[in-house]
């Protein structure tokens, strides 16, 4: 009897034991730390030179060399709320310095003057909120840019819907920026200007607003195991001062004025990316682009990019990209433009051209980190030389190091 | 002209897009590749300061990331 009893209540006991264990499994799985946790921590920095000679600030001629040296610190935090949803906020801070022999010439006699450089900082925050179960993301971001004669603020929100199958994934977002634009216009423009007398005006610059309002879809789709795409459409408006006040134009009746453009522009891009995984070792990324505008200018932009898996974790990946715009409608070379015309620019950016950008990136992430640092997880290092077919050049080489 | 353009190259878009729609269910198991830190769409954290000098030098912008007008002085 006592044998019976014994295995009876063994019996239980290992019922009880293996619902437990049962019952265990099940809470791991849904187990989700809900502490705020430092996710990546991104530094970009990156060092770019230019040269050319057709300035806009001295009317469409004169030289364009100009550096420019960018940081970017960008730090990624998230956490899960009582309902198993994932925040994550994004705290960036960028600083550009540079320093431009053209601005230097908003005074042509000058040599050095204040214009010949400056700082330009920009932070920005954002935050979203992810529902893994509904596959449904939303979320929001504000950012600021500073520099001597431009100012800006920014605030934007998305939302975004992926299937069940996470295989299809659709975005909407929406962006605003408000600008203010220093009316910093060439010295010998300004009103009661005397040859060789001190600028005055200095720190009195009235300002006009710039305002940027755009609405985005995109869309996403696996195709197969190696291939996935992504649609993407833009519509964009701007109104205000949409010009730069110090871009001189000369007439060709010897004339000079500041630069004159609508105070509206409505922009459309529409572009596809498409990533393809080639056998084991080799990626196929690749982007194309066409924009309209209503100033009349269209452009095309193709990118495609091969990475190149040497070992598992060490890649080196050569890029190709091709750009053609066509002119705005106000566009005109130095003493092209005749004093009929309404609007008018000698911008070359906004003039008809051709360049193409080639360089290579290297991409180093060992499993047990950087210089066996576990937190220094991945090295990058990018560099790129374009050429555009207006006689100007440019270089540009960039890091990127992550921690985890 | 250039709007005919557009709308057939947005037609041509979704067409596509519908046409794919349809494609072969990829199970989580199966994306080993598409999970591939190098097989993210969209434009990488390296490349930010390139697009931002081509905001500044070209007149187009827009959907690869790089700002459509505004918080700058480019275009």
């Amino acid at each position: 009897m006592k044998k019976i009893c014994l295995a009876v209540v063994g019996l239980y006991l290992n019922l009880v034991a293996a619902f437990a264990q049962t019952n265990t499994q099940t809470d791991s799985t849904q187990y989700k730390n809900r502490k705020l946790k430092l996710e990546e921590v991104n530094l970009v920095s990156s060092y770019y030179r230019q040269k050319g000679d057709n300035s806009a600030v001295t009317g469409g001629v004169g030289t364009e060399k100009l550096t420019d040296i960018a940081n970017i610190i960008d730090v990624k935090f998230a956490r899960y709320d009582k309902k198993f949803r994932k925040h994550t906020y994004s705290v960036e801070l960028g600083a550009d310095t540079y320093t431009s022999a053209s601005s230097d010439k908003i005074d042509l006699k000058a040599n050095s003057s204040a214009s010949s450089h400056d700082i330009r900082i920009y932070p920005s925050l954002s935050w979203s909120v992810e529902n893994e179960k509904k596959g449904t993301t939303f979320g929001l971001n504000a950012s600021a840019s500073s520099e001597f004669d431009y100012k800006s603020v920014g605030f934007g929100a998305s939302f975004s819907m992926k299937s069940k199958d996470n295989n299809r994934e659709i975005t909407v977002k929406a962006q605003a920026y408000l600008d203010k634009v220093s009316l910093i216009f060439p010295i010998e423009l300004r009103s009661g200007y005397v040859p060789g007398a001190p600028d005055r005006d200095h720190i009195q610059y009235a300002t006009t607003p710039r305002k940027s309002f755009s609405g985005s879809l995109s869309y996403s789709q696996v195709v197969n195991q190696k291939l996935q795409l992504l649609f993407l459409l833009d519509l964009a408006r701007q109104s205000g001062y949409l010009g730069l006040p110090f871009h001189r134009v000369y007439f060709n009746d010897n004339t000079l004025k500041v630069e004159s453009l609508p105070s509206n522009r409505f922009k459309i891009p529409i572009g596809i990316r498409a990533n393809y995984f080639l056998g084991d070792k080799v990626i196929i990324r690749s982007f194309y682009r066409f924009y309209h505008d209503d100033w009349g200018l269209t452009a095309h932009t193709a990118d495609i990019e091969t990475v190149i898996k040497l070992t598992p974790f060490f890649s080196v990946a050569p890029y190709y990209r091709y750009y053609h715009q066509s002119a705005v409608k106000y566009f005109a070379p130095y003493m092209a433009h005749t004093a009929s015309d309404v609007f008018y620019t000698s911008n070359y950016d906004l003039s008809k051209f051709d360049s193409h950008f080639i360089g290579a990136g290297f991409r180093f992430a060992p499993p047990k980190g950087v210089l066996g640092n576990e937190h220094f997880s991945m090295i990058e290092i990018r560099y790129g030389h374009y050429i555009r077919s207006t006689n100007f050049n440019s270089n540009i080489i960039s890091l990127n190091l992550k921690f985890k | 002209m250039t709007l005919q353009r557009t709308t057939t190259f947005i037609l041509i878009c979704l067409g596509l897009i519908f046409s794919i729609a349809s494609c072969t269910t990829v199970k989580a198991y199966q994306k080993g590749k598409l999970n591939d830190s190098e097989m993210e769409l969209g434009a990488r954290k390296i490349q930010k300061t390139e697009m931002s000098f081509q905001a500044y030098r070209e007149g187009a912008s827009g959907v690869n990331g790089g700002k459509t007008g505004g918080g700058c002085g480019c275009n």
